[in-house]
């Protein structure tokens, strides 16, 4: 049974490769460029797989995995500006490709018992563009 | 990983099986077999499976895809009558079903162009006629032509 929880985060940041010269950069990222950074409203929807306990009835405590993706995601990323605030996004560029993977570095550790694997991660970073995360190469 | 756009498009269409009678159409299809068709606000979504490549951090370059759903699909369907001004519905009814499947068509047979190298590829395509229901056609339906 899969078992999905949303939260939402706000932050700003800046998608650019320092590699890369301001015109290569611009070309690759557009207005997300901008070297003063802007911000959106993310969703984050963290997906657990699991069996229900027989006398609980629950796959896992939604409460405790709340309080999991606030601790290990929301209280970190929630108002800060990425790239300079929050690790990895020192040197890892916060496209929400990058967002997603954090998110399942960080989450991971905590969802990989039997009840409660940690399944996949979607990140919104507007109502129009997604990305789905499962741990996976491709 | 998945990488997901959403679009929207708005269209008119009837449905109408001419294999049927008009009765056996009517009771089919109900007020979606109003002779003087109807229309939608259509919104998909196109999703596409990639790995994250290190120099942009990204599965798809959007604009890149923007562009060919833009070319493909919304400006041949944007405020047109999909059974009187698409080709592929002259033969087809303009269900959900088939208009998935005619976008997954168009975009495979113009993916190789965009995209050259082989990553990423189309995964599936969702369409939603109204927000009550929604159709998802997965990329290996559909045979390339």
């Amino acid at each position: 049974m899969l078992i999905t929880r949303k939260a939402e985060f706000s932050a700003s940041h800046i998608c650019r490769n320092p590699r890369l010269s301001d015109a290569e950069n611009r070309v690759l990222f557009g207005a997300a460029a901008n070297p003063h950074g802007h911000g959106h409203n993310y969703v984050m929807e963290v997906t657990v797989e699991g069996t229900p306990d027989p006398v609980t009835g629950m796959v896992l405590d939604l409460k405790a995995l709340k309080e999991t993706m606030n601790r290990e995601v929301v209280e970190i990323y929630d108002h800060r500006f990425l790239n300079l605030e929050v690790a990895p996004f020192d040197r890892v560029i916060p496209t929400p490709e990058n967002i997603a993977i954090d998110v399942w570095n960080r989450l991971q550790p905590h969802l990989r018992g039997p009840r409660g694997r940690l399944h996949s991660v979607r990140i919104y970073e507007t109502p129009d563009l997604y990305v789905d995360y499962a741990g996976d190469a491709a | 990983m998945l990488v997901t756009r959403k679009y929207r498009f708005s269209a008119s269409h009837r449905l109408h099986a001419p294999q049927l009678s008009d009765a056996e159409n009517r009771s089919l299809y109900g007020k979606c077999n109003n002779p003087f068709g109807h229309g939608h606000n259509y919104e998909i979504a196109v999703t596409v499976r990639g790995p994250v490549e290190a120099r942009s951090g990204r599965a798809v370059d959007p604009e890149l895809l923007d562009g060919l759903v833009r070319r493909q699909v919304l400006e041949p369907f944007e405020h047109r009558n999909l059974n009187e001004e698409v080709e592929a519905f002259r033969g087809a009814v303009p269900t959900s079903e088939n208009l998935g499947r005619e976008v997954v068509r168009r975009l495979k047979q113009n993916w190789q162009a965009v995209f050259p190298a082989g990553d990423p590829r189309l995964e599936r395509v969702a369409i939603a006629e109204t927000s009550r229901n929604a159709f998802e056609v997965a990329a290996h339906e559909i045979e390339q032509s």
